[in-house]
């Protein structure tokens, strides 16, 4: 399989998991699981990050991994801010449960790569996962959310992982 | 009263006086929600640009001709001066898609 037909079975594999799921049918999920899921995309990306950091000698894999947890950990602590303000205990649901799994999954995948192997295949779920989860953001966790403040710091969550699905592009091209 | 030449002449100069002359400015770009906001539509060479970060995550405003590299974690502001006329670009190392570009005169 080619490093593109992968990358476009990854991102739709990801879009799979988040669209179908069964909470978002209906009237979508409430702010309370929308909180779950969105904490949960960003530390499992922090999750994915340590382990490039352990295993990567790439600089440029590195300072992107660097990037990821620093900026993951700073939305998801306003998240945490956030919600305790509200007092909404964040709701594990279906689609939190199945983007761990997922994500379990390419861990496992990637536990057994080495160098450059590695490098260009965390860069290529970088991009997906990023793509996918913006998907998501766009089309269901933004319109779903009802709190104007949750609704904000989804936003700036659209925009981070924007740019960081930019930046994987990018990076995945060069290795 | 008549003016004489001298006064004239003074008036002149004053109100004529070069802009090349005036005192450097400093000019603020915000950067907030993962975007350089606004940049100064008249920027000349010796003026400075304060750069300060609204955001929750650490940006940096880099030139791209490598003149400035200014790091700035949350909430941090920093200065960089302007030293040469034309199109400078500014990025953020960790950002490669956030860009500003200001046109500089001389």
């Amino acid at each position: 399989m080619s490093a593109k037909s992968s990358l476009l079975a990854a991102a739709a594999a990801f879009a799979i998991t988040i669209v179908a799921a069964p909470v978002l049918a209906d009237n979508g999920p409430s702010d309370a699981e929308i909180a779950h899921i969105a904490y949960t995309a960003g530390a499992l990306d922090v999750t994915a990050a340590k382990q490039a950091l352990a295993k990567s000698h790439n600089a440029e894999v590195r300072s992107f991994a660097e990037v990821m947890v620093r900026d993951h950990d700073a939305v998801n602590d306003q998240a945490l801010a956030l919600v305790k303000k509200l007092g909404v205990t964040p709701a594990d649901n279906a689609t939190s449960q199945a983007l761990s799994k997922q994500a379990s999954a390419t861990h496992d995948r990637l536990a057994k790569l080495d160098g450059a192997a590695f490098d260009r295949a965390y860069a290529q779920n970088e991009a997906a996962y990023h793509q996918a989860v913006n998907g998501a953001l766009k089309t269901t966790l933004i319109p779903s959310a009802d709190n104007g403040e949750l609704k904000s710091l989804l936003e700036t969550g659209l925009t981070l992982f924007g740019e960081h699905q930019q930046h994987a592009e990018q990076l995945a091209k060069k290795l | 009263m008549r003016l004489g030449v001298p006064q004239i002449a003074l008036a002149v100069l004053l109100l004529s006086s070069p802009p090349a002359v005036a005192a450097p400015q400093t000019h603020v770009v915000v950067i907030d929600k993962m975007k350089f906001g606004a940049v100064p539509a008249s920027v000349r060479v010796g003026d400075r640009i304060l750069w300060v970060n609204k955001d929750m995550f650490r940006h940096t405003a880099t030139a791209k001709d490598g003149s400035f590299n200014v790091d700035l974690p949350p909430g941090a502001k920093g200065t960089s001066i302007v030293r040469k006329a034309g199109a400078l670009l500014v990025n953020c190392r960790y950002h490669p898609a956030m860009r500003a570009t200001l046109k500089v005169s001389a």
